[in-house]
């Protein structure tokens, strides 16, 4: 019973295996890719795992205070920023080795040619409940 | 107002008239919840004479409505229409079978958790997704699978004990939040298995719960952060929970059938006894925790143990026990830092504790542990 954490990152993970950009696939295959994703989440859902899913835009920017009176100060959007997120899938499983198991599922979401695109996922446990009993 | 809790209470007996009467696990789970339903919103302009009753009727009749409009079940609808047969005295206690079904060891822990809560506990699903923070359509999912799992397991062989205890330690021990007090309802589980059956590790448990359960308001300080047990206000400890835990312990040892709820309850027991945290006899809880290192085990206990011996021999003589054991055990820097501040070297304690809130596997743990870097840090630095 932990959280994690499975994040998709548009930049900043290493290269996937089949690393074509979505935008030089077929349509078939972007078909094909949308309904592997959202058949992982309904088939979580049915296993009881699955607590939210969602995607960026990539386009944002940093935002911080900048003292009492002033609005905050912005900036970016930056085109080129090192590591960029492009979603993320949270579930509630009963083990780390069932949490790697899924980003391993996750990560076979077909690409070019039909093919796997064995994309690196991070995959990050929440910071949990702290027990009552300890000592 | 409908007492809830009353209601509650007796939810895992009416389920078991409607499994005695022939109806399957799954359909009679959900019958009774729908009946729990109806008493909450009836009960209180018409208050039954015989709440059980009204509820095993209720229940029944929505079990039926449920099957008779599923056409493909008419099958069992001949089965289940049949007067239920004048069997002998079930052997084992109903209630208890329901434990031992919701805990069966098919079930992963997350699932036999939710299936407890609900089956036995008398939880709503919404309730249940509530505390452990996931969607209800997904907790609603786990209950089902769950219930699909354990659908060919006999009703009327008796389980294992140390399976449901299990069960009710992790609602107890890592429940989240929401309305529903898990702690409390964990506590209340137990209570009622321990009526069902006469089992030292159960009241064993019971007593566990009871004297942690009865530092809770001093656990925390206003503002949300851990309080150590060490500088705990005792005077907010709950002195009625603790007598009623130590006593339950002290029957339930005199048995002589010892394990490892009984003894944690014991070290826990020793720190209740504690009029102050510079009372506690360390000597007596490093004897115990060498008894649950033999019964368990387990390298968390004897990190623990490092600590009592911290205590009871000196920062050295934790730091040589801790010396024997993994370094990436979880907790093991924290413990670390502890004994080495103990033992005056503030900077690899402040070191360790900055460590140790670097590994820590919760929030509440992770700011406390950088409380205790910065607190030394900032000594060191004057």
């Amino acid at each position: 019973m932990a959280k994690y954490l499975l994040l998709k990152h548009y930049r900043g993970a290493p290269a996937a295996v089949n690393d074509v950009p979505m935008e030089q696939w077929t349509q078939e295959e972007i078909s094909a890719h949308v309904k592997y994703m959202n058949d992982f989440a309904a088939r979580l859902e049915g296993t009881g795992e699955f607590v939210d899913g969602q995607a960026l835009a990539p386009e944002g920017m940093f935002v911080r205070y900048d003292g009492e009176g002033r609005p905050p100060v912005t900036d970016g959007p930056f085109a080129e920023t090192k590591d960029l997120i492009a979603g993320w899938m949270v579930i509630d499983v009963d083990s780390h080795e069932r949490a790697i198991e899924l980003a391993g599922e996750l990560s076979a979401a077909p690409g070019a040619g039909g093919k796997p695109i064995h994309e690196w996922l991070e995959v990050r446990p929440f910071l949990g409940a702290h027990p009552t009993i300890t000592e | 107002m409908v007492d809830e809790v009353l209601l509650r209470s007796l939810t895992p007996s009416v389920l078991a008239v409607l499994v005695r009467r022939g109806a399957d696990f799954a359909a009679a789970e959900d019958a009774v919840q729908e009946a729990l339903v109806d008493a909450v919103r009836v009960w209180p302009a018409d208050p039954p004479r015989d709440p059980k009753g009204w509820l095993v009727t209720v229940a029944w009749r929505r079990f039926l409505d449920a099957t008779r409009a599923d056409a493909a079940r008419r099958r069992r609808e001949e089965l289940v229409d049949e007067e239920p047969a004048p069997g002998p005295a079930p052997a084992v206690d109903d209630t208890l079978q329901l434990y031992f079904l919701c805990a069966h060891p098919s079930l992963t822990p997350s699932s036999a958790v939710a299936l407890t809560l609900r089956a036995v506990g008398g939880l709503t699903t919404r309730q249940i997704a509530e505390a452990y923070l996931v969607p209800e359509a997904t907790m609603a999912q786990r209950i089902s699978r769950a219930k699909r799992t354990v659908s060919g397991v006999r009703f009327d062989r008796p389980g294992d004990v140390a399976t449901v205890l299990r069960v009710l330690y992790l609602v107890f021990n890592e429940g989240y939040s929401g309305d529903v007090d898990l702690a409390t309802e964990a506590i209340r589980l137990t209570r009622q298995l321990a009526v069902a059956i006469d089992h030292p590790e159960v009241v064993g448990l019971l007593a566990l719960m009871l004297l942690h359960h009865a530092r809770r308001a001093a656990r925390t300080a206003p503002d949300g952060s851990l309080v150590r047990l060490a500088e705990q206000d005792r005077s907010r400890w709950d002195t009625g929970l603790i007598a009623e835990g130590v006593e339950i312990l002290q029957a339930a040892l005199a048995r002589d059938r010892l394990g490892e709820f009984q003894t944690q309850a014991a070290i826990a027991a020793l720190h209740a006894d504690a009029p102050t945290a510079e009372e506690t006899d360390w000597v007596q809880i490093v004897e115990w925790y060498d008894e649950l290192a033999r019964l368990t085990d387990s390298p968390v206990v004897r990190l623990n143990r490092a600590v009592a011996v911290g205590e009871a021999d000196g920062p050295r003589a934790g730091l040589a026990a801790l010396a024997a054991l993994d370094d990436s055990l979880p907790r093991h820097a924290a413990v670390a830092a502890y004994l080495h501040e103990r033992d005056g070297d503030l900077a690899t304690a402040a070191r360790l504790y900055a460590e140790a809130a670097h590994k820590a596997p919760n929030l509440a743990e992770r700011d406390h542990l950088t409380r205790q870097a910065a607190r030394l840090n900032a000594r060191r630095g004057r």
